[in-house]
């Protein structure tokens, strides 16, 4: 379609973690500018496949190329959401610090110190998530969706070129989400996003691909949940999530939650 | 009590105290902040078999502790990097090991061992003039070594799993950090003793912490607080002749245990707000 390489390729990954396979055989491309959502159950390697992207986790065998490099050299591209409850929220660390601290990646040795273009990036960040007004206060003084906005926006400073989101939904009330949605819907124009959730209910309509993975991955090229993927990745009756019609678009129930417009 | 400051030892017990409690407050709260009490606890008691192997060898037993303890912290960071999720039982048994081959090693060792008990609890009223020279220069290397990284130490020390997706070498960082960790407690023999060095590392970084919105703050609030704990601890020793390393210690765990509420306090008319 076009000579640029896809954002991101993973072809025929296996991994194994304690003697387990999590992973078998996933292949999955991501193209400039797709939303692309990666839904499955809990510990069906979702959280694994985006480590392995991100080049934190090996696999066994396989391939990984981000943007036609290894994960490790495109790593300043990649802008990395983890999921919540990894954070220590009790950190003396202000809004401001931890989100200018996404800037680190960028300078040229550790005796580089951050610069104005840095500080610049970073209230860009806080503006485009809406928590300037938050700069200063620490991180264990603001609300649940208010760290989740923080942590997005200390992603953002570091201007990635694909933002990778792990559950960022979980633990945010449906007003927050939908809010978050929009602010996700905004940053699609300049950037390639890759959102990871158990929660197929939470998903945004402005999703552009959707796959599930559930040690093997199924893809859809298209925004659209069907059958087999749901029968493949979850091994349960189809009928509680789409009234068992074989191929039966999900969006046509319920348009407002899953729905696309392409 | 002035008159104490007529004597040298008096005046050499306070500028060690102020030295150990800049190292304490700039590494003790990363320590805090990174729920490292337990390692640093560790590698103090694995220097005992340092001490121990000096007695052994004939050499100064402080610069046994200093290989002992640097040599323990690198291999803790290099475990760490293999396997974390084992740390915490290892620690334990390099807390025991430590001891027991300082108890050994001093055992077969023929004659008396001097100044052990100073080396276990500390004696700040006999740090001599030499040693105060060797103090000044770790903790000035110890805060210059923070200061230049800084933003990569608070950057890892807060999420070592971004730190790596930003390329910083977090696995790098935390040698570093655990070796400047071995540093300030081979220190700390001087003023608290093996026993006591996780107090000295842990207490001042801890009541900071309840009152600090930052790393800066935190370190430097620490540091201050610090240098109270140790001028009154070395202060109250002296004027009622009891051991300076268990009076410092007990004065920091106080004012750590009489902060704990004001927190609460503080924390709670912050969220009515």
């Amino acid at each position: 379609m076009n000579a640029k390489p896809p954002v991101i390729e993973v072809e025929h990954v296996n991994l194994g973690q304690h003697g387990h396979p999590v992973l078998e055989d996933v292949s999955l491309t991501v193209n400039e500018h797709e939303f692309h959502a990666i839904i499955g159950p809990n510990g069906g390697g979702k959280t694994t496949l985006l480590k392995v992207i991100l080049g934190l986790i090996r696999p066994d065998s396989g391939m990984v190329r981000v943007m036609g490099g290894t994960p490790h050299e495109m790593r300043a591209h990649l802008g990395y959401v983890p999921q919540f409850r990894t954070f220590d929220f009790q950190f003396p660390i202000s809004v401001e610090d931890m989100v200018v601290s996404g800037r680190l990646g960028h300078l040229e040795s550790p005796f580089r110190r951050l610069s104005r273009e840095d500080r610049e990036a970073a209230d860009e960040a806080m503006s485009t998530m809406e928590i300037t007004h938050l700069k200063d206060r620490p991180i264990h003084d603001i609300s649940g969706g208010e760290r989740q906005r923080a942590i997005i926006a200390r992603a953002l400073a570091g201007k990635p070129s694909v933002l990778l989101l792990d559950e960022p939904t979980v633990y945010v009330d449906s007003p927050t989400a939908e809010r978050f949605y929009d602010i996700l819907s905004r940053l699609r124009e300049s950037m390639t996003i890759v959102l990871v959730t158990h929660d197929i209910t939470a998903l945004s309509p402005d999703v552009t691909h959707i796959s599930c993975v559930n040690r093997r991955l199924f893809t859809h090229h298209d925004n659209q949940i069907t059958e087999e993927m749901i029968k493949g990745a979850y091994h349960c009756p189809v009928d509680l999530i789409a009234h068992g019609v074989p191929h039966r678009v999900i969006h046509d129930h319920d348009n407002r939650v899953f729905g696309g417009r392409r | 009590m002035i008159e104490a400051l007529g004597f040298e030892f008096f005046r050499n017990a306070l500028i060690a105290g102020l030295l150990a409690a800049i190292a304490c407050g700039v590494i003790g709260s990363f320590v805090v902040v990174k729920r490292m009490a337990s390692l640093a606890g560790g590698i103090s008691h694995a220097a005992f078999g340092g001490i121990g192997l000096g007695y052994f060898l004939g050499i100064d037993p402080l610069a046994g502790a200093a290989v002992v303890a640097l040599g323990t912290s690198a291999a803790t960071a290099w475990i760490r990097m293999k396997a974390h999720q084992h740390l915490d039982t290892l620690v334990g048994a390099v807390w025991a090991t430590g001891m027991a081959a300082g108890i050994l090693f001093i055992y077969i060792t023929p004659g008396f061992a001097p100044d052990l008990f100073s080396y276990l609890f500390g004696n700040i009223l006999l740090v001599p003039r030499d040693t105060l020279l060797m103090m000044g220069v770790l903790t000035a290397g110890i805060c210059g070594i923070v200061a230049i990284l800084y933003p990569h130490l608070v950057a890892v020390t807060f999420d070592e799993e971004y730190a790596s997706v930003m390329d910083l070498h977090p696995d790098r960082i935390m040698v570093i950090l655990l070796l400047l960790t071995g540093l300030t407690v081979v220190m700390l023999i001087q003023i608290v003793g093996i026993i006591l060095v996780i107090a000295l590392l842990t207490l001042p970084a801890a009541t900071a912490r309840l009152f600090s919105h930052s790393m800066k703050t935190m370190i430097l609030v620490a540091s201050l607080l610090g240098i109270f704990f140790t001028t009154t601890g070395i202060w109250l020793s002296y004027a009622f002749d009891i051991p300076s390393g268990a009076t410092i210690v007990i004065v920091s765990a106080c004012i750590y245990f009489g902060a704990l509420p004001l927190q609460r306090r503080i924390g709670n008319r912050r969220e009515s707000v």
